[in-house]
């Protein structure tokens, strides 16, 4: 039993030292106020800029000195005379974070828009319509091993299905030469989409293609956590409703899937975080190391082929810049900072996701009690 | 056919005329030959013929040829120890058994108004909206009481605010219920007592206006001063419904009901006038039951 107990605090334990790790390390980064030199409250520029190089070097002084590129172009346009030694370039490691947290929270979005279309679905469905049988067991035994699958497998099963797949369109004003299996034209007069092509040349590395990834992902878990609150509407709401002559369709609107919300928003609010989380999915389908620009800035055409572009476009995702700036770049007290800042502002905002899911729980069980 | 002399006391409505009805059987009624429990008076607004009903597809019946018809505009009350079937008899009415897969009447009918309810064309739906029912443990909608009496007729589709305002208003009187919540219509269904809150479900249920009601052990879970109202509020309905009650309370199966209907192990021992019944039942069985020797 005290063994038992022992194991439990310690597991506790190595959380509560991994989380003031991170915090101790990047907590100054976010906030210089906190660190040795002391500084501003917030380091706005962590939190607004691009990703870039980190330029390292040695002023006339002989100090040394560190800044992001685009920062050390304007240096030295200033002081075209300065004497600049030992310059050291960094990838990823200077500038701020923005562009990683914009992707995944577009990322983010476009999963969880489809896996809540197609999972809620699926829930109801197997829950509602389906003839309990043994087909319908199999089928709840498959989606739950799905569960188990490593994200590795799901990100190239996403590189090969909607990056590579021919026959999934994109709107372009330019068709791809070597990957378009055949463009259809429109005229100029037809609305919104006069003027361009419809290419069958697949996704590509895409933030739809990332998105879609993430959401077969997590999938399983929010058909399973959909159907758990689809059961614990009571009984009572169903026959009531069906007694008083609503169909099938309308009894599930009216009297079950709004009672199943909170179940089915916590549950969703849960799979943000894993989906957020998550680096090898998107990996090969919709991550890229750097970007010059946040997706919006960097898609053109107008309408359609704008949207077509923002989709089919790569993003920087959070859990992927981690890994790069971590296992790409050698720790120098010059990179150290983007290092620990990203782990520390990432942490954060899945401690945001996961509060902000206990406070729904919590918020609707006070409202709807029976 | 069976004739009883009539309990006046139970019959506010329809009185003595129910003595001379009784001697001129109604078009709706079958004939003794085939129906071993007719109705004692009145005109015949559920007909149950033969049934046997099974939840296993046919393997084992829950139900054995039941036949007795219940009369309209009367409150007939189903008793029995539990599993006996009553409650699946209930629910038989309203097709609510569709809802187990497997369940199927095997043999015979029942018609509602003359009409075969299991026959194909008959839509479930259509049916339900005419025979509503009232459940064991009440369970309005987690809404605000405006909504809850609102709901039948809004998934009907009625939109028009000034109908269900009417409708809401009309329903919560029947139902004893406007003088309580006239003022926070808006307020949640759940802050009423269990007692207003079975009368909610009353007064949802009426609100689609169906001709016939059907009350599953309604009082078994209400204190007895709010089972007392229910009492009243089913006197009172039995003007404009025909309501058939389950119920394992036999003071209350006596103080409610014009007939009484006694079943044992899926069967219909004995069906009768209900002063009959619990004074000078025909069948011993019934009598040991009622006297609380078994069940």
């Amino acid at each position: 039993m005290t063994l038992m107990a022992i194991l439990t605090y310690a597991v506790i334990a190595c959380a509560v030292f991994i989380f003031f790790d991170i915090a101790r390390k990047g907590l100054p980064v976010l906030m210089p106020v906190f660190s040795e030199k002391g500084g501003e409250v917030l380091n706005t520029d962590f939190l607004t800029r691009m990703p870039e190089t980190l330029v390292e070097f040695k002023d006339e002084n002989g100090e040394e000195q560190s800044m992001p590129s685009s920062d050390f172009i304007e240096f030295s346009k200033a002081n075209p005379d300065a004497v600049v030694t030992d310059k050291k370039a960094n990838a990823y490691s200077g500038g701020g974070i923005v562009g990683p947290l914009v992707g995944t929270a577009l990322l983010v979005i476009v999963c969880m828009a489809a896996a809540l279309v197609v999972g809620i679905g699926a829930a109801v469905y197997l829950n509602e319509y389906a003839n309990q049988g043994k087909f319908v067991g199999m089928v709840r035994l498959a989606i739950m091993n799905l569960a188990g699958v490593p994200s590795i497998v799901f990100g190239l099963f996403g590189f090969a299905f909607f990056c590579l797949f021919p026959l999934l369109p994109v709107f372009t004003t330019v068709p791809s030469e070597d990957r378009s299996l055949a463009a259809i034209p429109f005229a100029e007069w037809i609305p919104f989409f006069g003027g361009g092509y419809m290419s069958f040349e697949g996704w590509g590395n895409s933030l739809v293609a990332g998105g879609l990834t993430l959401a077969v992902m997590v999938l399983p878990v929010i058909i399973a956590s959909c159907e758990e609150a689809l059961k614990a509407i009571p009984k009572g709401f169903r026959e009531a409703s069906l007694a008083l002559g609503a169909t099938k369709w309308q009894c599930i609107r009216t009297a079950v899937l709004p009672y199943a919300t909170p179940g089915i928003l916590t549950a969703s609010v849960l799979g943000v975080t894993r989906v957020a989380g998550e680096t090898a999915p998107i990996m090969f389908t919709a991550a890229v190391a750097l970007k010059a620009k946040l997706s919006w800035s960097a898609a053109d055409g107008e309408g359609v082929y704008w949207l077509s572009n923002f989709l089919t476009d790569s993003v920087q995702a959070m859990p992927y810049h981690i890994y790069t700036v971590a296992a790409r770049i050698p720790r120098t007290d010059a990179t150290a900072a983007m290092q620990d800042g990203s782990v520390f502002v990432f942490m954060l905002l899945v401690m945001f996701f996961a509060s902000f899911s206990i406070y729904l729980r919590i918020q609707y069980r006070k409202k709807l009690k029976w | 056919m069976v004739t009883t002399p009539l309990s006046e006391k139970n019959d506010p409505m329809t009185g003595s005329n129910n003595t001379s009805e009784a001697d001129s059987p109604k078009p709706g009624q079958t004939t003794a030959t085939s129906n071993p429990n007719p109705v004692p008076h009145g005109e015949a607004m559920i007909e149950i013929d033969d049934v046997s009903f099974s939840y296993d597809a046919g393997e084992t019946n829950v139900l054995q040829n039941i036949s007795f018809n219940i009369p309209k505009g009367k409150v007939t009350a189903l008793i029995g120890p539990s599993g006996c079937g009553k409650s699946t008899l209930l629910r038989c009415m309203n097709r609510m058994n569709d809802l187990v897969d497997t369940s199927k009447v095997t043999s015979g009918q029942i018609r509602i108004m003359g009409q075969d309810i299991n026959a194909h064309q008959v839509d479930p739906i259509e049916l339900r909206k005419k025979v509503g029912m009232v459940f064991q443990k009440y369970n309005p909608f987690p809404k605000s009481i405006y909504e809850n009496v609102a709901y039948g007729l809004k998934i009907q589709g009625v939109k028009n605010k000034s109908q269900l305002d009417e409708a809401v208003e009309k329903s919560l009187q029947r139902a004893a219920l406007w003088k309580e919540v006239k003022d926070r219509l808006n307020s949640s269904a759940l802050s009423l007592s269990g007692g207003q809150q079975q009368r909610l479900c009353i007064a949802r249920t009426i609100a689609v206006s169906p001709s016939v009601l059907l009350m599953d052990e309604p009082c078994s879970a209400l204190d007895p001063i709010a089972t007392a109202r229910i009492e009243e509020l089913i006197a009172e309905l039995q003007e404009e419904f025909t309501i058939v009650i389950v119920t394992h309370n036999m003071q209350q199966a006596t103080r409610v009901s014009d007939r009484t209907a006694f079943f044992y192990l899926g069967e219909l021992i004995e069906y009768d006038v209900t002063t009959k019944i619990f004074s000078n039942p025909s069948v011993p069985q019934t009598e040991e039951y009622i006297t609380g020797r078994f069940g």
